[in-house]
């Protein structure tokens, strides 16, 4: 029961009416820039460390927190209104999300993305309280070899995001791979594919590239339709709220999601994007409704939104536990405790149990205030849709350009984004699919560095991918995934 | 006047010369850390414009970030801001690497040098249920079988990797020979090292510091010349590989500005560097003061270029 002494404690420290303030500061600035596409908390969080010397570190670090999880939440606002995810881990929101939107579900699918994330939150905070060490412990020893079989099982169920034409999503697909090889290959240090540019040694940012073929796309596919359906605006059906039939079908995707997304963000490495994917893919196999898959599915909504939350609460257990970063915003986060002279590790429950606590107990009050922040306001950005076209999209427009010129302050990725944007329009125009190019030239960096340290590890000898357990069973899903469909499918027929 | 008057007196105003460009003030300073907000050069940026406007040396000044290619698209803008006197950039060993790796085409010899400020150094670190007890264990099974002690740490080409190419080179292996596991970010390195994946890793000791407190890491060695104050590890050199290296951080300016420019931002630094703010940030920061001005670290400069390509064609990262 130390656990719940020291989270007492820290929520005397949390509930004090200043810290209160900073964590309500933290989730508005945090809903504020997950909504923004391309302003990412990272970014917000790197900007404020030099504003927030002076401050004394727990309030500085309640702040972060609350931006933190604030981006989570807000990231999937404009993902499904206006099919332009602000935050990488809101991808997949937009599939469903934004089908929802066009059928006047847009504040039932704002619902159940906040009420998700809160429930998702909430438990992950939990299980950070309670079983922080033992989950870091576990969460370092995973192979690459594991963590090579987990990305290939995201490859293996990335189908359920291709739409009509399975061809047509491979196309995708594939192009985003190729869009990943760019940049400095790690293993060897040696340019690919960078055509002499050194703005593209670093490889090409995914969020240029998401902006680029989401919003920019999106913006130009309308711009060249907005004489042709005029009339054809979304209205708001129906209440703000979620329907008996809307929870009844949102309660267990939001666990689902939570049980997926938590171990990822433990996982070095391991990130927000995957275990949306997989929940995604986990949701349309278990529904009973598969068919309104790709027609405004509300468990598409549900699910990952829940599992980019818990990821969230996730990423904290390595980082508190064993000062490990294991993405961007923590790695952030970990400058923010050195600038305190501080270091995360197995000591800082020890010699700064207060922050730490204090740190913790905001998570909860800062879950809570964003779930009291975000119900109320899902009618209200629904509105958003209200707005002309020609406005709305000009200022997606204004807000994107500005996004993706804030990563580097570089006109070059200007231009990629423009490029990026074309080809978006090409792929609604033409009916590609925009979402497995994104999944490519995310999980394909990632999928080589794991099977190439894999190797390294093991001096060349492939049979490491079956001998070692972990990767041996998740290769045995993966087989099973890829086969058991068509083998089921064939034996229903013979039947029928 | 007589010789020796000739001589005393220009001597006398190459003394005084300094010190009455120090009186030149500079206005509105821009430093550009030519990293992302939040990495070491960004934070040894900021720390700069704080310790100067705190002491009220100059005031105002402004960062900026030009993050990309290990530095070098900031480098290649600073050589295009010629003769501007109110620019300094960050920068260090990682960027004299990058410069190498990536083909760069302005070197550091294309800007002016102005001092080295501050660095760290790498320790050698071993999981603590590992056989390997001391350097000594470690160096002898590599030689053994260079293939089979994998040694984790960050990118291609980087300090990390320069560190244990030079510890192979210093212990009679083929740098080419020896299995490094470059990972991304330093999280990555202290996973692999802690979940028994690599036989030991490399990284700057603010790293692995919390891991090495609690007794999950063991350091086997130091890159510092002497043994460190606070911290439990053994000099490489102590324990038989003659390598030394600090992943050092300095601060250089474009080029074409005039001997008295350079002299008064050289000045302002050494001003930073006594005041009590910059004492206070690199304690509470533990960063190693390693301050070198002027015509020191121009050579050190030299030095260090040529050190780095000689390591990183050894380890075949450079033609």
């Amino acid at each position: 029961m130390d656990a719940l002494t020291s989270l007492f404690a820290g929520f005397e420290t949390a509930l004090t009416p200043l810290n209160l303030l900073w964590a309500l500061i933290g989730v508005t600035l945090g809903t504020l820039v997950g909504v923004l596409p391309g302003i990412g908390p990272a970014l917000t969080v790197a900007l404020l460390l030099p504003v927030t010397a002076k401050l004394p570190a727990v309030s500085a670090f309640i702040m972060f927190a609350g931006i933190y999880y604030g981006g989570m939440f807000g990231g999937s606002t404009t993902s499904i209104l206006l099919n332009t995810p602000g935050e990488s881990a809101s991808i997949i929101t937009a599939l469903e999300g934004n089908k929802m939107a066009r059928k006047g579900r847009a504040a039932a699918a704002l619902a159940t993305a906040a009420i998700g994330s809160f429930v998702a939150g909430t438990i992950g905070t939990l299980l950070l309280t309670f079983a922080a060490p033992a989950i870091a412990e576990i969460a370092v020893q995973i192979p690459p070899t594991a963590k090579f079989a987990l990305i290939l099982l995201a490859f293996v169920t990335i189908s359920a995001t291709f739409g009509g034409s399975p061809l047509r999503g491979l196309i995708s697909l594939a192009f985003g791979l190729g869009i990943g090889l760019v940049g400095t290959d790690l293993q060897s240090g040696q340019a690919r594919f960078t055509l002499g540019f050194p703005e593209l040694l670093d490889g090409i940012d995914f969020v240029t590239v998401v902006i680029g073929l989401f919003a920019i796309g999106e913006t130009l596919f309308v711009a060249t339709r907005l004489r042709k359906d005029k009339g054809n605006v979304i209205k708001l059906q129906g209440n703000a709220s979620m329907t008996r039939e809307d929870w009844r079908r949102s309660w267990k995707p939001w666990l689902r999601g939570t049980a997926l997304g938590f171990p990822f963000g433990a996982i070095p490495a391991g990130g927000a994007e995957i275990p949306t994917f997989l929940s995604y893919t986990l949701e349309k196999k278990l529904s009973k409704h598969p068919e309104e898959f790709g027609q405004g599915a509300i468990e598409g909504v549900a699910g990952p939104e829940a599992a980019n939350n818990a990821s969230a609460a996730g990423v904290l257990v390595p980082l508190l536990t064993l000062g490990l970063p294991t993405s961007a915003t923590a790695a952030i986060l970990l400058a923010a405790f050195q600038q305190y002279g501080l270091q995360p590790g197995p000591l800082l429950f020890l010699t700064n149990g207060d922050l730490v606590w204090g740190l913790i107990a905001s998570l909860y009050i800062g879950n809570f205030m964003l779930l009291l922040l975000n119900l109320p306001l899902a009618p209200v950005w629904a509105k958003l849709l209200n707005i002309p076209r020609p406005f709305l999209y000009a200022g997606i427009l204004v807000f994107s350009t500005v996004g993706v010129y804030s990563l580097n302050n570089s006109v070059f990725d200007l231009v990629l984004l423009a490029i990026f944007g074309v080809i978006g329009y090409g792929m609604r125009r033409f009916d590609f699919p925009v979402t497995p190019a994104i999944i490519g030239v995310i999980l394909g960096p990632t999928a080589e560095n794991f099977f190439r340290t894999a190797m390294q590890q093991s001096g060349g000898d492939y049979s490491v991918f079956v001998t070692q357990p972990s990767s041996a069973f998740i290769l045995v899903i993966v087989v099973l995934a890829l086969v058991l469909p068509p083998v089921l499918r064939a034996r229903g027929k013979r039947a029928a | 006047m007589s010789k020796p008057l000739i001589t005393l007196a220009l001597s006398l105003s190459l003394l005084v010369a300094p010190s009455l460009a120090a009186a030149q003030s500079i206005q509105n300073l821009r430093i550009m850390a030519p990293a992302s907000p939040g990495g070491g050069w960004d934070q040894t940026s900021r720390s700069v414009q704080s310790a100067l406007q705190d002491a009220g040396i100059v005031k105002p000044v402004q960062v900026f970030n030009v993050p990309g290619a290990g530095g070098t698209i900031g480098l290649a803008q600073l050589y295009n801001s010629k003769g501007d006197s109110s620019l300094m950039m960050t920068m260090g060993l990682v960027m004299v690497g990058a410069i190498q790796t990536n083909s760069s085409k302005v070197d550091l010899s294309r800007v002016t040098p102005l001092a080295r400020l501050t660095g760290e150094y790498e320790v050698v670190v071993v999981p603590a249920s590992s056989p390997y007890k001391n350097m000594g264990d470690l160096v002898a099974a590599w030689k053994a079988d260079p293939g089979k002690v994998a040694f984790a740490g960050g990118s291609a080409g980087g300090t990390d990797h320069m560190l244990v190419g030079l510890m192979a080179k210093a212990a009679g292996i083929d740098p080419r020979k020896m299995n490094y596991v470059p990972f991304s970010g330093g999280g990555e390195t202290l996973a692999a090292v802690l979940g028994n994946q690599v036989a030991a890793a490399v990284a700057g000791y603010g790293e692995f510091e919390a891991q090495i407190k609690a007794g999950k890491l063991r350091a086997v060695g130091i890159s510092s010349a002497k043994p460190q104050a606070g911290i439990d590890a053994p000099t490489l050199k102590s324990q038989g590989l003659n390598v030394e290296l600090a992943n050092w951080r300095g601060i250089v300016a474009p080029p074409g500005i005039s001997g008295s420019q350079k002299a008064a931002l050289i000045s302002a630094l050494d001003k930073m560097h006594a005041s009590k703010g910059w004492k206070d940030t690199l304690e509470t920061r533990k960063w190693t003061d390693l301050y070198l001005s002027g015509s020191k670290f121009d050579n050190y400069l030299k030095l260090e270029a040529n050190r780095t390509a000689g390591i990183l064609k050894d380890i075949g990262l450079v033609k």
